[in-house]
Parts: structure tokens; C-alpha cells; sequence
């Protein structure tokens, strides 16, 4: 890190995960063009038919317009100033900790990965008596440098893999579901990520497999000038069931970066997939100079018959959020959940929520929607729930609650409903509060510091969606909320 | 010891105290009452430190502390404790959970180890059953859903766990059953020792009858007009304020 990252660091003591990596880069030219997108392709080893794919989307790219409904400012983004490929020069598997590169390995200790989990990140086979707890899949820039526990899962069947090397190694499966549930040209994030995306992670669950542990991916943006476009495609057959991580955090920078993923899931009859996010990319500065725009096309199909989808995603970065996690509800009796914190503070832009589409017969799905504001940020709900006329007795309750902190923030509630079956139930409850001055003296004539109080009060009010998270994942979303905020009151 | 010489405080331009002297030695309890809008809740505002009030003049000194330089989680520290008149909910915050940070607050102040959730459980559950309180008050988010009558035995739950040197209880009678009251009176006589005092605002002799103070207080208009021994509420339930507050003007 260079001297000015450091007094930056500590200046800005608010993010913590704002280093910068030095480590050798393998830089493609900024720009965007077909043969940009060829060396991407030359770069994974990829096979014709996805080369084919990625010039068909840039093609529909090219003729798309950047969406302009949400509830977020910026100034244009200029596509051709942007790095599409970056990735560190690694020496092929390394054996050993001595040979991985130790600017990665100090990058890990400093994201606060533990050793035993970081030896195993970096490429080092894990030591068979430590008991194995979950498998990760680390993404730094355009590449993943390391997917642990590879060979546990695969006894079980389940794969998991970086995308660019399920390309290559089951081409059948990437084919078959490669943009079947967010097809190329969706949306013009999507169309863009589906020419460009560089790695993400790849899950297969076979039929009636409980997959044994944990899954997660840590994606990481460090280059500069650099845009991230993550694919991740998780499938799992009928009965099966997995459980999904995702983490993600940046170097603290004065420019803008643009992150733009595209997450597909397919789950057959009887399976369920359950989808969590803590989104911790860097957020800019009190001033709103810099951070990511998170700009992210997450849907998932339940396509079989009791098929269940749960999206539950705590939000804390970025400085601009344009995310609608989804769930189309094809199968008879499918469920879809929808669970979401959304903090933003200083000078942060978010409009998030999520369809849910419902299709089959007797589907349901419930909405659970958080939004704390303060500062002088931007917090918007937008949400969706569409009942067509084959999904009878169809029934979605979605709860919006927002939180305000200080004067100078909004909250904002757009719901959409449309419902084409009259046997449907559809339920809407909303409520904006700010945190009352009692609520806090309260606290505090309790003893509680201004702080202690902020952070009681907010995870109270969080309570229904931080329980849905796999247990160390809520441990970690709870101080994530305490640093957020911290300041933001008083 | 609480002495409070001169007191003035006002909310906006508005003076709601004007100029309180008052002094409660270790070990007693004293009553304040007087008609609506007097100041008597102010009085316990201010005492503990909420800033919607103004403080122009005076000083309240506790056991020899400033207590007006103080923040108010400081004073919670310094033992002082305001049981609420309308206690406030807290949406999604656990009693016991809410219960153990504070409680954990004040012990961390005072330099003495904090309780883990276990020894926390114990210590509740004892005051739970003392207090005739339901355990399952303990699981329920604090305030949230309670019934009038549970608000303000959970203020006494919590004076009684927190252990404070100065209670200021305000009106924590009223709208309570004959039983609940008789409740929230052995909560403050439990504490009573030589190093505790407590200042009782209330309408109502029926409180002090389970809840014998020291010293009775009439505070009308911002001051207080006069003092007497526990005769003097019974006087007050028998003629009401308006002989006090001819004689006093």
C-alpha cells in the first residue's frame, strides 16, 4: 500500500477493507470492442460457441440505452475508459505457501480470511484432520485465484468451479443454462456482463443431494480503472439443496467503478437454493467522491414443483446500488423469499428490491425489506410482485420498513403489483420511521453509550432479515452495521 | 446524597423550573407531587439528562458529582435511574438482551467484569419471579406489545437489576391495579438501604401508603411550595392542591 492509501486508510477509518494490492497485473488495453472481447475469450481457453455468445450480446449491447427509471445519480459512464480483463500473473498451481505470491496472501490476512482458510485460498491443499467448514471461490479482479474444497464436494457430485473453467469442462451445462433465466438481452447491464464477464462461480447440485457445506465466493475489485463483471450460475436438481455465500469488498479510490453481475438459479422440483450476500464494496467518501456502482441482475427460476428460492442480501456499499434480486415462480406450489438490508450513509445511492413473477399454481412468496437511511443518502424500495392468470391461488406478503437517521436523507417505497388471478393474495405493509430521540435517551439513561443505543436500535429493526443468515454470516453483517453508521448520529 | 440548589430549566423559550432547591440524603425516599404541568416530570428529565431541556440555572450535585455535566449514560452510571412515565418500545430489541447490554454498561463503568448470557439468565429470572413478572417477559422486545400494567413493571424489572443509588420514579402508579401497584412499591422497598434514595412523583396516597417516604414535596408552577412528613400527602388526598396553592401565592 502506498503511503497516501495509508493516511487515507486512517483517515477514513469507516472502510476497512479500502487497501490496494500491489501485485503484477496482466492488463488488457482499455476499451471495448470485438477484439477485446476476443482476447477475454483467448484468455479463459474458451471454446467457439461461447466466443459466439459474447459478440451476439455485445452486438445487442451496442443497440441497448443505459436504464434511467431508478432512483440514482451519476454523471455518464464512459465504457471505452475501462479496463476489461485484469488479472495477477500466477505461476501455475502452486504447492506450497512459500510459491503463492505474498501480496495475495497479505491481501487475505487483511480481509480477515483465518489462515487455515487463507493457506487453502491461495492453492494449498488443506490439511485432511482440520475438520472442512466452508468451500470458497476467491475472485480477484477478472480471474479466480483459488476454489477450495473442491475434491470433499466433488465425492458428493456437486461442482464447484470457476465459471470460465465450467465453460471448458462441462460445456453441456453451461450451454443448457448460460442466460436461460437472465437471457443476454434482459437489461443493458446484463447484455453488457454477458459480452464481457470474466469469472464468477459455477454450482451444480445433483438430484437429491444435500451439499455438504457452505458454498461461498469473495470477490474482490483491486485494479484500478477497472470494471468487474462476475457470472455466477447456480443449478440444483430436484431435491437438492445448497446454501450460498457471497462477499465482495474494493480498494478505497477517487474514481468510480463499475461492478455489473449477472447471478442465475435454477432450482428443479423439490429443491432449494438459498442465496446470501453481505455487499461490502467500497461505498466512496463522506463527500461521495469515488466507490463502486453496483449495477446487478440477480434472478433465480424455480422451475420444478415445490421448488424454493431465497435471496437474502444485507447492503452496505457502493455508492451507487441498482439490484433486483428475483424469483419467477414457474413450478406448482414454488416458493420465492426475498430478505434485504439496505444501509446507506454519507452520499450513497441505492434502489433496490425484487420481482417476484408467480406463474404456478399455488405459489407463494414473501418480501422482507429493510432500508435504514442517513447522511444524505438515497434509499429506494422498488419491488415487483406480478400474478398471471395461471398462478392461482397464488400469495406474495411484503413487508418495507424504512429508517431514517438525521434530516437529510430519504426513503423512498415504489411498489408494483399486478395481479391477473383473482383466487391471489397479495399483501403490502410499509412503514417509514426515524429513529426517535426517546428511543435513544432511553437507552442511554440505561447506560448504553449514543452508539451502543444506534446499534441495539437498527439490528431490532433488521431482526427479521440478519436471522435468515447463516450464523457467522450475521455475526459479521452485525459489525458491518455498527461500522456503517458509525458517526451517523449526533 | 442529591442536593439541587436553584434549579431553572426550560424546553425552547418556555421556563418550566423555576428555581427547585431540594435535597434528598442517602437513604430516604421523598415524594413529589402537585397538579398537571407543575414540572414534575421535567424535574426527573432533567435530572437525567435528556437535552430537550434547557438548564439556566442551578446545580444538582450527586454524592459530591456535578451531575449536570454529565451525559446521560454517564449518570445512568453514576446510579441514577429514571423509571419512564410512558416507557418507550424498541422494535426487534430482545428485554433480555437489551436488559444485559445495559446492565453490562453500567458494570463495564463501575470496572467490574460483565456477565455472560448465562449468569445474566440466572440474575433476571430470580427478579423475574420476585416481581411476579411472566419469564417469557424476558424473550419478548422490549416494551412491544406490553399492556400498560407490564410497561411499568418491566421499569421496575430493570431498577431492580440495574441497582441504582437514586431512583426517580415518575408516576410509575399510575393506571395500575391495587396489586401491581403494591408491586412496584416492594420493587423500590427491596432496594432501600442506607447508600439508596429515590424521589417518587405521583398523584396518588394509595402509592405511598405501601411506599412510606421521609419527606412529601408540592410542586406547583415550576417550585416547589411546600414540604412536609408523610401527613402531608394525606392531606393532599383529603383537600386536593388548591388550599396549598392559595396559601403558597
Amino acid at each position: 500500500m502506498s503511503a497516501t492509501a495509508e493516511i487515507l486508510d486512517s483517515v477514513q477509518s469507516g472502510y476497512k477493507w479500502g487497501f490496494e494490492t500491489d501485485i503484477e497485473m496482466d492488463l488488457a488495453p482499455k476499451g471495448l470492442n470485438e477484439d477485446i472481447i476476443r482476447l477475454i475469450s483467448s484468455r479463459k481457453d474458451e471454446p467457439a460457441w461461447m466466443l459466439e455468445y459474447r459478440l451476439k450480446a455485445f452486438t445487442a449491447w451496442k443497440q441497448m440505452a443505459e436504464p434511467e427509471w431508478a432512483r440514482v445519480q451519476h454523471p455518464p459512464i464512459d465504457y471505452q475508459d475501462l479496463h476489461y480483463y485484469a488479472a495477477p500473473k500466477k505461476k501455475a498451481g502452486p504447492k506450497s505457501l512459500d510459491e503463492v505470491d505474498p501480496e495475495l496472501l497479505k491481501m487475505y490476512e487483511k480481509l480477515g480470511i483465518p489462515l487455515k482458510e487463507r493457506a487453502i485460498l491461495a492453492g494449498v491443499e488443506p490439511d485432511p484432520n482440520e475438520r472442512p467448514q466452508i468451500a470458497v471461490d476467491a475472485v480477484f479482479d477478472s480471474v479466480s485465484v483459488a476454489t477450495t474444497f473442491r475434491e470433499t464436494l466433488s465425492k458428493v457430485g456437486v461442482i464447484f468451479c470457476p465459471i470460465s473453467e465450467a465453460v471448458r469442462d462441462h460445456p453441456d451445462l453451461v450451454k443448457q443454462y448460460l442466460g436461460s433465466v437472465v437471457p443476454v438481452a434482459d437489461n443493458y447491464f446484463s447484455a453488457l456482463n454477458a459480452a464481457v464477464f470474466t469469472d464468477g462461480s459455477f454450482v451444480y447440485i445433483p438430484k437429491g443431494v444435500r451439499c455438504p457445506m457452505e458454498l461461498s465466493t469473495y470477490f474482490r475489485i483491486n485494479a484500478r480503472n477497472t470494471g468487474q463483471f462476475e457470472r455466477t450460475l447456480i443449478i440444483a436438481e430436484a431435491g437438492a439443496h445448497v446454501s450460498y455465500l457471497e462477499g465482495c469488498t474494493a480498494p478505497q479510490r477517487d474514481e468510480n467503478q463499475l461492478h455489473a453481475a449477472v447471478v442465475e438459479l435454477i432450482a428443479m422440483d423439490d429443491a432449494t437454493i438459498k442465496y446470501s450476500t453481505v455487499q461490502n464494496w467500497y461505498p466512496g467518501d463522506a463527500d461521495g467522491k469515488g466507490g463502486i456502482y453496483n449495477f446487478v441482475t440477480k434472478r433465480g427460476a424455480c422451475r420444478g414443483a415445490r421448488s424454493k428460492i431465497s435471496w437474502t442480501q444485507v447492503e452496505t456499499g457502493s455508492a451507487i446500488t441498482w439490484k433486483y434480486p428475483s424469483c419467477v415462480l414457474i413450478g406448482e406450489d414454488s416458493v420465492g423469499e426475498f430478505y434485504s438490508v439496505a444501509v446507506t450513509t454519507n452520499h450513497q445511492q441505492a434502489d433496490t428490491g425484487t420481482k417476484m413473477i408467480h406463474i404456478g399454481k399455488g405459489s407463494r412468496s414473501t418480501i422482507v425489506s429493510k432500508g435504514i437511511s442517513a447522511g444524505r443518502s438515497n434509499n429506494t424500495y422498488r419491488g415487483l410482485v406480478r400474478i398471471l392468470p395461471s398462478a392461482a391461488g397464488a400469495r406474495n406478503h411484503t413487508q418495507c420498513d424504512s429508517l431514517l437517521i438525521g434530516d437529510e436523507c430519504g426513503a423512498h417505497t415504489v411498489p408494483y403489483i399486478e395481479s391477473r388471478n383473482p383466487s391471489a393474495k397479495v399483501e403490502h405493509e410499509a412503514t417509514t420511521s426515524k429513529i426517535a430521540e426517546d428511543q435513544l435517551f432511553y437507552c442511554r439513561q440505561r447506560g448504553l453509550s449514543e452508539e451502543d443505543a444506534v446499534n441495539l436500535i437498527v439490528n431490532g429493526f433488521c431482526k427479521e432479515v440478519l436471522k435468515e443468515l447463516p450464523m457467522e454470516f450475521a455475526v459479521e453483517a452485525q459489525k458491518l452495521l455498527a461500522v456503517s453508521l458509525e458517526g451517523s448520529v449526533g | 446524597m442529591l442536593e439541587i440548589r436553584g434549579l431553572t430549566a426550560s424546553i425552547g423559550e418556555k421556563p418550566i423550573l423555576k428555581g427547585i432547591d431540594l435535597v434528598v440524603p442517602d437513604g430516604e425516599v421523598h415524594a413529589i407531587m402537585g397538579p398537571n404541568g407543575s414540572g414534575k416530570s421535567t424535574l426527573g428529565y432533567v435530572l437525567s439528562g435528556r437535552d430537550d431541556y434547557t438548564v439556566t440555572g442551578g446545580s444538582v450535585t450527586f454524592n459530591g458529582i456535578d451531575l449536570l455535566d454529565l451525559e446521560p449514560e454517564a449518570r445512568a452510571a453514576a446510579g441514577v435511574f429514571l423509571a419512564f412515565q410512558a416507557p418507550i418500545e424498541l422494535p426487534g430489541v430482545n428485554n433480555a438482551n437489551f436488559l444485559r447490554t445495559a446492565l453490562n454498561a453500567i458494570r463495564r463503568a463501575h470496572g467490574e467484569s460483565e456477565l455472560d448470557a448465562i449468569q445474566f439468565l440466572k440474575l433476571a429470572r430470580a427478579e423475574t419471579k420476585r416481581l411476579a413478572m411472566p419469564d417469557d417477559m424476558l424473550k419478548r422486545n422490549v416494551n412491544v406489545g406490553f399492556s400498560g400494567g407490564e410497561k411499568k413493571r418491566n421499569e421496575v424489572l430493570q431498577m431492580a437489576l440495574l441497582r441504582p443509588k437514586l431512583a426517580i420514579l415518575d408516576e410509575t402508579d399510575s393506571g395500575l391495579d391495587i396489586d401491581a401497584l403494591k408491586i412496584v412499591a416492594d420493587g423500590v422497598n427491596a432496594l432501600r438501604s442506607p447508600t439508596f434514595s429515590a424521589l417518587v412523583v405521583t398523584h396518588h396516597q394509595r402509592l405511598l401508603d405501601h411506599l412510606v417516604p421521609n419527606r412529601v414535596h408540592v410542586l406547583a408552577h415550576g417550585r416547589i411550595i411546600r414540604s412536609g412528613g408523610p401527613e402531608l400527602a394525606k392531606e393532599l388526598e383529603k383537600s386536593g392542591y388548591a388550599d396549598v396553592l392559595a396559601a403558597a401565592a
